[in-house]
C-alpha cells in the first residue's frame, strides 16, 4: 500500500512515454490525472496511519548494489514529515496537472508536457520517501533534469533553452557539494541510513577531522556540504540566479516545480538531517546568515522587478529563506509548517498570474497591464486571496506561518535571532509592498498595454478555475487548520521525524513575547500594503518608467541621478549575474577552452592517445616496408640469421 | 643403435647448406626442403625404434604426404613463375613482393 503512491506516478510516466500517442492528447491527460490523483488518495491513507496514528512506517526492499561495506538497498521512511510532504506533492501536483490540462490545451505536445510532469512527481516522491542518502540523491537529481526539461518545454525559444542550461549548471555547484557532504556522511559513519546517521551523529560532536594540520569539527564540515547543495536546490543567496531565470518555462511548470515542491526539497533535506544541523551549534548560525539575507534580498529585488513571474519567483526565494533561517534556528517545526502552507498559497499565486497571462495573450510586463479587475473578477480574487496568505494577512495561511517563525527568532533572544527578526520583519515589509504593488499595476487603474493584447481577453477555462477557487480555499484555511497540529507545545505530530536541541526549545516563550514585538512584523506588512497601493497609485509613473522621476520633483540633479542608479540596481538584481559573468562564467569558460580544451583535450590526451599512437603506427610500418625488398636470397639469408638467433636464444636461456 | 642418429642430422645440415647457399637454381632449394623433410622422418623412425613406439612411424606417414603436397604445389608455382619470367635462378629473383 505504501509502495503504491511511487507506483501510479511512475507507471503514469511509462504509460505516456511508451503509449501516450496511442492514447491521444484527452487519453493522456486522463491517465497522468487519475494517476496523480489516486497517489493523492494513497498518501492521504499514508498521512491517517503514519501521523494520526503515529505508527512509522519503513520499509527494506532490496539491494541496489554492494561494494566491500559501502551498501545500498532500496528502503523507504514513511514518517510525518514525509507524509506531510506527500500530501504536498501529490496535492499540488494532481491539481497542476488538471490545470495544465486546460492551459496547455493549445500545444502540441501535451502529452509529452504531461509525461514530463508524472516524472518530476515520481521523482520528488522517490526524494521524500528516501531512507538513504543515496535515493535521496537519485530523487534530487530526477527532480533537477525534470526540472531542466520542463524549463526548455518550448525548445524553439533560446531563452528558453539557455534558462534550463543555466538552472542545471548552477544547481550543479549544489550538487557537487551534497555529494561530497554525503561521500563525507559515509566517510564518518560508514553508513547512509538516515536513522543510523541520526543515532549515531551525537558521538561525533567531539571528533575533529584533521586536513594537512587544519583541525575542523567533522559535523560542521558534513553540515557545510550538505548545506551548499540546499543553497543550490532551494535558491538561497548565491546559487539564487538560477531560480528567476527559471521562469522562462509554461506557468504550471512554474508553479508546481520552481515554487511549491522541488525548490523545497533543500529546505526538506535541512528536515531530514535535522539531527546533524542540531548537533553543530556553529553552523547552524551559518544557516541563519544566509537564510536571513535571502529572505531579506529577495523580497528588496522582488519589489523592483517588472516581469510578472519573476516577482512571484523572487517571493518564492525570500519565503524559502524564512524557512532556511527557521531549521538553522532550530525552528524545524516553523520551518514545515512554513513549507506546507508556502505550497499553497504560492501555487495559487502562480497558477493565477498563469491565469492573467493567458487572458492577455501572453503578456508577462505589468507595466503593460492594468484594470484588469473587471475583466478577470475570478482571477483577481484568487491573486488577492494568494498575495495577503503570502504577505501575512491575520487569519490567513501565511500569517500562521509566518508570525510562528518570526516570533521564534524574537524569542531565543540571541544574536542571531534578533537580527533575523528585523531583517524577516523588514523583508515581510518588502513582500507586502511587492505584492500590493502587483496588485496595484495589474487589477488597478487602466489598462496600459497594447489593445491587441485585450482582444482575447477571457476568464479561465472550467477545470482553471476549478483549481484556482480549491487552492483560494486551501490558502485561506489550511494554516488555520493545521497550526495546532504541526507546531506548539503540545504538539507530539512529528514524533522523532524532526531532531531539536533542547536549548533551543523555545515554543512555550515564543506565545508569551512581549506585545510590541509580536505587533512588529504585522505592523510592517500592514505598512507596506499602504504604501505599496499609494505610492504605487499616485506615482505610477515612476515605477512604469522609471526616468519620468524627473517630472514629479524638482530636486537636484544628484538626487535624481542616485535615484535612477539605486532603482536600476535593484531592477538588475543586485547585478548578482553580471558578477558571476564577468569574474566567474568568463574565466571558467576561458580556462575550458585554453586549458581544458586546448591543453587537455586537443593536446595530452589526444597526441597520448588516438593521433598519438596513429603516427607511431606510420612511422613503424613505413621503416618495416623497407623489410620486403623481393629478393628470394634476401628472404633466406634473413630466415638463416633468424634461425641461427633463435637457436642462440634458447642455448643462453 | 645412438650412432645411426648421425645420419639425419648430417642430411639436415645438408639440408640447410643447400638452401641458404644454392644461388642458381630454384629446384635445388625445394629439394634442399625435402631433404630436411626426409632428415625429420629418419629421425621419427629412428626414435619410434628406439622407444618401441608406433606414433613415430604413423607421424612419418603425415609428414610423407604433407612433404608430397608442398613439393607438388612448389614445383606448379616454379612452372607457373618460369613461364611468366623465363628465368628460375634465385639470385634473379627481385620482384616478390606486394
Amino acid at each position: 500500500m505504501y509502495l503504491l503512491v511511487l507506483y501510479f506516478p511512475i507507471s503514469s510516466v511509462l504509460l505516456l512515454w511508451l503509449f501516450g500517442r496511442f492514447f491521444g492528447r484527452i487519453g493522456s491527460s486522463i491517465i497522468a490525472i487519475t494517476n496523480c490523483f489516486f497517489a493523492l488518495m494513497v498518501s492521504l491513507f499514508c498521512f491517517y496511519e503514519v501521523c494520526l496514528m503515529q505508527s512509522v512506517c519503513y520499509l527494506t526492499c532490496f539491494d541496489w548494489f554492494k561494494v566491500s561495506i559501502l551498501n545500498f538497498s532500496w528502503g523507504f521512511l514513511y514518517d510525518s514529515l514525509t507524509c506531510v510532504m506527500l500530501i504536498v506533492v501529490t496535492a499540488i501536483s494532481c491539481l497542476v496537472h488538471l490545470y495544465s490540462y486546460d492551459y496547455m490545451n493549445g500545444d502540441p505536445f501535451l502529452v509529452r508536457f504531461m509525461s514530463y510532469l508524472s516524472l518530476f512527481t515520481a521523482f520528488m516522491l522517490f526524494l521524500v520517501t528516501a531512507k538513504n542518502f543515496a535515493q535521496l540523491f537519485l530523487g534530487w537529481e530526477g527532480v533537477g533534469i525534470s526540472s531542466y526539461l520542463l524549463i526548455s518545454f518550448w525548445f524553439t525559444r533560446q531563452k528558453a533553452v539557455k534558462s534550463a542550461l543555466k538552472a542545471v549548471i548552477v544547481n550543479r555547484v549544489g550538487d557537487l557539494g551534497l555529494l561530497i557532504g554525503i561521500s563525507l556522511c559515509f566517510f564518518f559513519f560508514k553508513s547512509l541510513d538516515f536513522n543510523f546517521i541520526s543515532f549515531m551523529a551525537s558521538l561525533y560532536t567531539v571528533d575533529d577531522f584533521v586536513f594537512f594540520g587544519f583541525s575542523i569539527s567533522s559535523l560542521f564540515l558534513i553540515n557545510l556540504f550538505l548545506f551548499i547543495g540546499v543553497v543550490g536546490k532551494s535558491a538561497q543567496v548565491g546559487l539564487h540566479t538560477w531560480l528567476p531565470d527559471a521562469m522562462e518555462g509554461p506557468t504550471p511548470v512554474s508553479a508546481l516545480i520552481h515554487a511549491a515542491t522541488m525548490v523545497t526539497a533543500g529546505v526538506f533535506l535541512l528536515l531530514r538531517c535535522s539531527t546533524l544541523f542540531e548537533l553543530s551549534t556553529d553552523f547552524l548560525k551559518v544557516v541563519v546568515v544566509v537564510g536571513g539575507l535571502t529572505s531579506f534580498f529577495a523580497a528588496v529585488v522582488g519589489a523592483f522587478q517588472h516581469d510578472l513571474k519573476k516577482i512571484i519567483a523572487y517571493s518564492t526565494c525570500s519565503q524559502l529563506g524564512y524557512m532556511v533561517f527557521a531549521c538553522g534556528l532550530s525552528n524545524f517545526q516553523g520551518a514545515i509548517f512554513h513549507l506546507s502552507n508556502h505550497a499553497f498559497f504560492k501555487a495559487l499565486l502562480f497558477l493565477s498570474a498563469g491565469a492573467v497571462i493567458h487572458a492577455v495573450s501572453d503578456e508577462q510586463d505589468i507595466r503593460k497591464m492594468g484594470g484588469l479587475v473587471k475583466l478577470l473578477p475570478l482571477s483577481y480574487i484568487c491573486f488577492l486571496i494568494g498575495s495577503l496568505a503570502l504577505t501575512g494577512f491575520p487569519f490567513l495561511t501565511g500569517f500562521y506561518s509566518k508570525d510562528f517563525i518570526l516570533e521564534g527568532a524574537c524569542s531565543l533572544y540571541t544574536v542571531e535571532g534578533f537580527f533575523v527578526f528585523f531583517i524577516g520583519s523588514t523583508a515581510a515589509f518588502f513582500t507586502a509592498f511587492y505584492s500590493m504593488r502587483l496588485l496595484t499595476l495589474v487589477f488597478f487603474g487602466k489598462f496600459n498595454g497594447y489593445k491587441g493584447s485585450l482582444v482575447g481577453v477571457h476568464e479561465s477555462p472550467v477545470y482553471m478555475t476549478f483549481v484556482l477557487s480549491i487552492l483560494a480555499f486551501l490558502s485561506i484555511f489550511i494554516g488555520f487548520m493545521c497550526k495546532d497540529m504541526f507546531v506548539g507545545m503540545g504538539s507530539s505530530f512529528w514524533g522523532v521525524s524532526l531532531g531539536f536541541g533542547v536549548i533551543n526549545w523555545n515554543y512555550f516563550e515564543l506565545e508569551l513575547i512581549p506585545v510590541v514585538y509580536k505587533m512588529i512584523p504585522l505592523v510592517f506588512s500592514f505598512v507596506g500594503l499602504f504604501l505599496g497601493y499609494v505610492a504605487v497609485s499616485y506615482f505610477k509613473g515612476f515605477f512604469i518608467y522609471v526616468l519620468s522621476v524627473k517630472k514629479y520633483v524638482n530636486f537636484s540633479v544628484f538626487i535624481v541621478k542616485s535615484v535612477i542608479f539605486l532603482y536600476t540596481f535593484f531592477n538588475k538584481k543586485f547585478c548578482f549575474d553580471e558578477f558571476y559573468n564577468k569574474y566567474i562564467v568568463l574565466n571558467f569558460l576561458e580556462f575550458g577552452f585554453s586549458f581544458m580544451f586546448r591543453v587537455i583535450d586537443r593536446g595530452f590526451v589526444e597526441i597520448f592517445g588516438p593521433l598519438g599512437s596513429v603516427r607511431i603506427l606510420t612511422n613503424v610500418g613505413s621503416t618495416v616496408l623497407y623489410l620486403q625488398n623481393g629478393k628470394l636470397s634476401f628472404y633466406f639469408s634473413t630466415m638463416f640469421y633468424g634461425l641461427v638467433l633463435i637457436y642462440v636464444f634458447i642455448t643462453i636461456l | 643403435m645412438i650412432w645411426f642418429l648421425y645420419l639425419p642430422f648430417v642430411l639436415f645440415l645438408i639440408g640447410v647448406y643447400g638452401i641458404f647457399f644454392s644461388r642458381k637454381n630454384i629446384i635445388i632449394v625445394i629439394m634442399s626442403i625435402e631433404l630436411l623433410l626426409l632428415a625429420c622422418n629418419i629421425n621419427f623412425l629412428l626414435y619410434s625404434l628406439l622407444w618401441w613406439d608406433l606414433v613415430g612411424q604413423i607421424f612419418t606417414l603425415i609428414i610423407l604426404t604433407v612433404a608430397a603436397s608442398e613439393s607438388a604445389i612448389g614445383l606448379a608455382i616454379l612452372v607457373v613463375f618460369y613461364r611468366l619470367q623465363g628465368y628460375i635462378a634465385v639470385d634473379s629473383i627481385q620482384n616478390i613482393k606486394g
